[in-house]
């Protein structure tokens, strides 16, 4: 359904040209649900932006790949095809709502406004359907709220309005960039039930962006890791829990306490130092300084994503030759 | 263990503006009433959702905000009816690293004035043997000495929680509190701060006050837990039975909601409805019964008491109201006296 091909993403910054994606491919099939975790800056919310045409270009550019979605080529799309795509067959969630929601509207417009274009509704139609969409993803008293502005509402019950506004359109692919880093665990529940519920009901396929392997194990079906603009390991979930195969995914994994542990029974592993700026990163492979597996090699080459089984890929020499 | 601190009936109302609701006396009632101690080398989580009153509670304790009433002892002394001096020679031994590494550095100084000044503020010292302490300071947290001339912009966010931790530890305190201190850095980060502060705790025989929502760090640095809703403590135990047999209905749902890495793992999630209540209005009765997938008849009605489940467990719900009320005993660093472990009130 989504197939991104060796996409770069550039950026021109007054220190010279960074590429805050660098080579990343990815695919997704119809129903899926992708995981894409890694630290803060690795790239992810640059990747989600892509494939919806929201980079801001300038200072953002295009510098190759391709981004293919039902055989369209998203990245020669002219702008109305793409809003309109946007709308309809991709949706969308943010971590931080208020960026998505205009404070000027009340919620009921902004959600109507989706439904009339979308749907072709009329007012009355599009004002039915918006309450019944609030009520749907657990926003109580929907009648009083599609009255209300983005600030009057909690930070949990923006997010709900957010993905009311992406169910209204029906999409075949929501992206969901940290949809649930910003609120308390038992909003999350929330939001996360939710996001299951869509999946289950409408068979819509999600490329979840997250930093927490908590939420990866519990939503997705397959997980790709990013580092510094590239994709270290890819696996399905279950085999990348069970049998992490990069240095850097091994590290982040051991520096999340386990669910049974205690300081009084293990410490936590650490990566050592700390992740490189996108201005200064090393030639070969970007985690090598950190890496407790480094060869030479990996000082001067580009570590190939290599599949070692059929459901797992990894870019490590250590792995792939060591 | 020995008692270091010990909060009875602490309680922080903010007052609104007059009129601003239309009536007066309304208060946002952040923390309400809550008791516990904390021992020498120990460390207490306090855990709960964002606004249920962690960081005033923290604050109050500092006295970095008067709180509105109830006592804070410490060392055998009430911080809050003490006089501004007689504060200070405490106060020095209560420190607090905050949640930002970011903002909570001033961007002009360098690492040496920052972790310099509480000494200057506390100490009297030649200016050769302040330097040396604060090189001391800077190696405990695993600081090069060499980084006493640079700004906090040239360092990550996990070197500037180190920065902090070294502020906060060059007059050698004896309580810490720690104001999620690792919340704002990145996974692999999170790691060494953690593994930072329990070395230090070893090492210099530390307690610490952990505030963090994030119920798995909590459960990987605590000794004790309690568990905060509206500005109340909900439960309180040994971090074990909290994790392991959580009698409130709000720490089983916390606990359910989290997920967690393992995939294999598939849980049936408790998912509370609605948002969490204003603390300007909070629900009569319990406060947390609009949500409480038990809530009974008289959940809406009375506001439950605190009970004693098992020695050092205690839960404030009606669902235990077959047990044996908990009774906040006095702290013992006034009264001298050492609880024994099967007495009622044996560690609050
Ligand atoms: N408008 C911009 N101009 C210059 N650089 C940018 C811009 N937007 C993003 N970047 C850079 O691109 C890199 C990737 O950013 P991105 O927002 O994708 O990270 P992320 O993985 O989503 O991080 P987080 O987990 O913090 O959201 C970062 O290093 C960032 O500095
Ligand atoms: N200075 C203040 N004036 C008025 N209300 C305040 C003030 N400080 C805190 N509050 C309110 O008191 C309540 C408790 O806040 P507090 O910051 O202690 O919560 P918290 O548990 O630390 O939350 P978080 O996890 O978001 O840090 C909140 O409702 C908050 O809005
Ligand atoms: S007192 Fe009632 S409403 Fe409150 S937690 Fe217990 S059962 Fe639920
Ligand atoms: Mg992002
Ligand atoms: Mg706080």
């Amino acid at each position: 359904m989504l197939s991104i091909t060796d996409l770069v993403i550039g950026f021109h910054t007054p220190r010279g040209t960074i590429h805050a994606v660098d080579g990343v491919s990815l695919s997704l099939d119809e129903g899926e649900v992708l995981g894409v975790v890694g630290e803060s800056g690795c790239g992810k919310s640059v990747l989600a932006l892509s494939v919806l045409g929201l980079l801001p270009q300038p200072p953002a550019f295009v510098a190759g790949g391709k981004i293919l979605f039902r055989d369209q080529d998203l990245l020669k799309l002219p702008g109305d095809a793409w809003r309109r795509l946007r709308g309809n067959a991709i949706g969308m969630i943010f971590q931080e709502p208020m960026t998505a929601l205009n404070p000027v509207f009340t919620v009921g417009n902004q959600l109507m406004e989706v439904f009339r274009v979308h749907r072709n509704l009329g007012r009355a139609e599009a004002l039915r359907e918006s309450v019944e969409m609030l009520a749907k993803v657990g926003v109580p008293a929907p009648e009083r709220r599609v009255k209300e502005y983005p600030y009057q509402l909690s930070g949990g019950m923006r997010q709900r309005v957010m993905i009311a506004m992406a169910l209204a359109c029906n999409p075949d692919l929501l992206l969901a960039d940290e949809p649930t880093t910003a609120l308390d665990v038992s909003i999350q529940a929330q939001i996360l039930e939710l996001m299951i519920a869509l999946k289950e009901d409408m068979g819509t396929a999600i490329m979840l962006i997250t930093h927490d392997l908590g939420v990866v194990a519990e939503m997705t079906q397959r997980v790709a890791v990013m580092y510094t603009g590239r994709i270290m390991e890819e696996a399905s979930t279950v085999t990348l829990f069970d049998n992490p195969l990069h240095p850097y995914t091994l590290g982040l994994m051991g520096a999340i306490p386990r669910a049974d542990a205690t300081f009084e029974t293990e410490a936590l592993t650490e990566i050592q130092g700390v992740v490189p700026g996108l201005g200064n990163l090393p030639p070969g492979c970007h985690f090598a300084p950190r890496c407790p597996r480094v060869m030479d090699v990996c000082r001067t080459e580009v570590p190939p994503l290599v599949a070692v089984a059929p459901d797992h890929r990894v870019a490590c020499w250590a792995v792939t030759h060591g | 263990m020995a008692e270091l601190l010990a909060v009875r009936h602490l309680v922080k109302h903010f007052p609104l503006r007059q009129g601003f609701w239309g009536r007066q006396g309304a208060a946002v009632r952040a923390v309400d009433d809550i008791s516990f101690n904390i021992a020498e080398n120990e460390t207490l989580g306090l855990v709960g959702e964002s606004g249920c009153g962690k960081s005033t509670a923290g604050f109050s304790i500092l006295r970095l905000i008067e709180p509105t009433s109830g006592e804070v002892w410490f060392e055998g002394e009430n911080l809050p009816a003490l006089s501004p001096e007689r504060l200070r020679t405490h106060r020095r031994k209560m420190q607090i690293v905050f949640q930002d590494p970011f903002g909570s550095l001033n961007p002009r100084m360098t690492v040496e004035r920052i972790v310099e000044e509480p000494l200057l503020n506390y100490e009297d010292l030649a200016s050769g043997q302040r330097k040396q302490r604060v090189a001391e300071a800077l190696e405990t947290v695993g600081l090069l000495p060499e980084y006493m001339t640079r700004f906090p912009h040239e360092f990550s966010g996990g070197q500037r929680q180190r920065i902090c931790v070294a502020r906060a530890l060059v007059l050698q305190p004896r309580l810490v509190i720690g104001d999620e201190p690792v919340s704002a850095l990145d996974v692999s980060v999170r790691a060494q701060v953690l593994n930072l502060m329990v070395r230090l705790q070893r090492q210099l025989k530390l307690s610490y006050l952990f505030i963090s929502h994030d119920l798995s760090v909590i459960r990987y640095v605590s000794h004790r837990v309690g568990v905060m809703y509206l500005g109340r403590l909900v439960e309180m135990a040994d971090v074990k039975t909290i994790y392991d047999q959580p009698a409130h209905p709000y720490t089983r749902a916390l606990l359910s909601a989290v997920p967690l890495p393992d995939p294999r793992r598939r849980r049936r999630r408790i998912v509370l409805q609605g948002d969490v209540p204003s603390p300007i209005h909070p629900p009569p009765g319990c406060h947390f019964h609009p949500r409480c997938p038990e809530a009974m008849a008289i959940c809406r009605e009375e506001p439950p008491r605190m009970r004693r489940l098992a020695a050092g467990h205690r839960v404030c719900c009606h669902l235990y109201n077959d047990h044996e009320e908990w009774i906040v005993q006095p702290p013992a660093s006034r009264t001298e006296i050492r609880l024994q472990p099967q007495d009622k009130g044996e560690s609050v």
